[in-house]
């Protein structure tokens, strides 16, 4: 054991060194992704111009005169995760208050690890359920709602309504499971000094238990957003394709499906928009994080004050 | 906390400016590229003696023209190079005329051309060999009754003037017209051969040939376009102008949905360089052919 103290500070250093480099890797990666997407995205934006590229609605990139606006999609992208998280989020908070407060041990042990198991379903599996059940039902709607309609243009059943739904169960896990875990975290003593003060079960709840958990249950809601946002195979494959406004009965196509779709044989100037396209997917993320992040800086604070 | 922030923000954004600027000039170099080929092959005409053997044979071969025939020439350059290892065979893709023109300015050996050529490019001396031929089949659901459609009949379908299938003798069922995304090669033959470019409304816009095979036969009243080689049980293939969809109308030249690939040359293949002419025996020896079968074409009758 001579030198032993010599010995401990070398493997010291180099487990410091190694912590140092995996660290370094996600921080590199980052930034590499950040550097590299600007960098491929914005040539185009001065080739074709801002105002034609964000605010144009005529997508046409191979026409003889190209035109490439991408509104119809980044709309499309907004509204279509919008409506998933109006849909997806109050399913999502009322069953994490099922499981945690309403439903016996028994039930929750078998509706908690289906929530889990939601989560590791791969987003195709999601696609292709999508494709073969939900469209056909949803063509069937769309018959009946636009019967004898002279300008609707069908779309089989392909639409923003499907893929809205399709992403509403996505997210669904998502948003469960944070806010099974924040709900549990409200302390104990809030519960029982609502109870106490002759307050309903229900009452609790709605006015005690969730207000208290409200910046994770906002968490969760945040990062159902990102998913939504950033989901690409599974609405690929439900919601049509064709670039237009985004009306639930219209084949649509969402900042992610137009990479997906649309890269394997762009050339040239529609490849670099296409790129561009992934800077505002990218930017929105981004925009995405930074409100979690802020919203996880407030939480200290919320429970200082009680 | 929030200093640091901030300060990683800027930085990040510094990087990324500076990056952008770095990329923003790399790039262009094709052109050069292209000059420089023109050279080698007047040079490497007379270096080679008559030999089959691959081996032996080197120098370039360079193409230029049709963005359709991209996977074409890519998949024939790259099984030629594998039996030619030491001849370099290169295409551009920058569309059919001015492949042709890049051929009578001397620029390349071979012209793409995804379409005949005119006589106006015929009378300068270049060559049409079509060496394969590309066929669309017109496909709907199998429980569609229309069987037959005129090829304008067709055309307003995809632009959305004929909404509905008893407009064409069918059921009543609304019409979902389902193509391909913009830069496919089946949708930018499609819609050149209906004369329907940048004018279709489509209802789906699928990113590929199964899928869009999928959809047609899972969709009442829907109407898509495939190559015709993926043509199978699960969808009907519909008669245009009363011609059925198969190899025999498209080499006979009834079927409308076809054009043919051409690689042009300048003068007769017997008058090429020894690199150009091996690459068409190539092409014609059963090597060849199957490259084309792989791709998805037919190959054209016996020439």
């Amino acid at each position: 054991m001579t030198g032993g103290k010599a010995t401990k500070h070398i493997v010291e250093t180099i487990a410091k060194v190694i912590f140092l480099i995996c660290a370094a890797v996600a921080i590199v990666a980052v930034l590499s992704i950040t550097v590299y997407m600007f960098a491929k995205g914005t040539p185009a934006l001065a080739k074709v111009g801002v105002i034609d590229l964000l605010f144009g609605t005529v997508w046409q990139p191979t026409a003889a005169t190209p035109s490439y606006g991408i509104l119809y999609i980044i709309l499309t992208s907004i509204a279509g995760t919008a409506v998933a998280i109006l849909i997806g989020v109050p399913i999502g908070i009322l069953t994490a208050v099922f499981i945690t407060e309403v439903s016996n041990k028994k039930l929750a042990a078998i509706v908690q690890p289906a929530v889990e198991l939601l989560a590791a379903i791969p987003s195709v599996i999601y696609g292709l359920l999508g494709l073969m059940v939900l469209n056909p039902l949803m063509y069937r709607l769309e018959k009946r709602v636009f019967a004898g309609s002279t300008t609707h243009q069908f779309t089989g059943g392909s639409n923003l309504l499907s893929a809205i739904i399709v992403l509403a169960i996505m997210i669904l896990p998502t948003v469960i499971n944070i806010s099974v875990s924040s709900i549990r975290a409200v302390p104990g003593h809030l519960k029982s000094a609502s109870l106490a003060l002759g307050a309903t079960h229900i009452q609790t709840i709605f006015k005690v238990m969730i207000p208290a958990a409200r910046s994770g249950i906002m968490t969760g809601v945040v990062l159902g957003i990102g998913r939504a946002l950033g989901e690409a195979m599974a609405i690929n494959l439900v919601a049509g394709g064709s670039v237009n406004l985004p009306l639930p009965f219209n084949s649509v196509r969402f900042l992610t499906t137009q990479i997906v779709s649309e890269m394997s044989y762009a050339e040239g100037l529609h490849r670099e928009v296409l790129f561009t396209v992934g800077l505002v997917l990218f930017i929105f993320i981004m925009i995405i994080n930074l409100v979690l992040a802020q919203a996880r800086r407030k939480e200290p604070l919320k429970n200082d004050r009680k | 906390m929030k200093n640091k922030l901030v300060k990683m923000m800027a930085l990040l954004t510094a990087t990324t400016m500076v990056a952008a600027g770095v990329m923003g000039c790399g790039s262009d170099s094709s052109d050069a590229n292209a000059d420089a080929n023109t050279d080698t092959t007047a040079s490497d005409t007379t270096a080679n003696a008559d030999t089959t053997d691959g081996s032996d044979l080197s120098g370039t071969v360079t193409l230029a023209g049709s963005t359709s025939m991209e996977k074409l020439a890519n998949a024939m350059n790259e099984a030629f190079m594998e039996k030619y290892p030491n001849v370099s065979a290169t295409a551009e893709f920058t569309g059919s005329s001015a492949g042709i023109e890049s051929l009578e300015a001397g620029s390349v050996d071979i012209g793409d051309a995804s379409r005949a050529l005119s006589d106006d490019e015929k009378s300068q001396g270049v060559v049409e060999n079509i060496v394969a031929i590309d066929g669309i089949a017109v496909i709907t659901d199998t429980a569609n009754t229309v069987t037959d459609i005129k090829s304008e009949d067709l055309a307003k379908v995809y632009t959305g003037e004929i909404t509905n299938w008893k407009d064409l003798g069918g059921p009543d069922e609304q019409i979902v017209v389902i193509g391909r995304e913009a830069g496919s090669g089946t949708r930018d033959a499609f819609e050149e051969l209906m004369d329907v470019k940048d004018s279709c409304k489509y209802a789906q816009e699928l990113d590929s040939t199964g899928a869009v095979l999928a959809k047609v036969a899972a969709t009442p009243g829907a109407v898509g376009y495939v190559s015709l080689d993926v043509l199978d049980d699960t969808v009907n293939g519909l008669k245009i102008n009363s011609v059925e969809p198969t190899e025999d109308n498209i080499l006979a030249g009834d079927y409308v949905l076809q054009r043919p690939f051409v690689m042009a040359t300048k003068g007769e293949i017997s008058e090429q360089s020894k690199q150009v002419q091996a690459y068409f025996d190539f092409i014609n020896s059963a090597d060849g052919q199957n490259v084309i079968k792989s791709v998805g074409l037919i190959i054209p009758n016996s020439k």
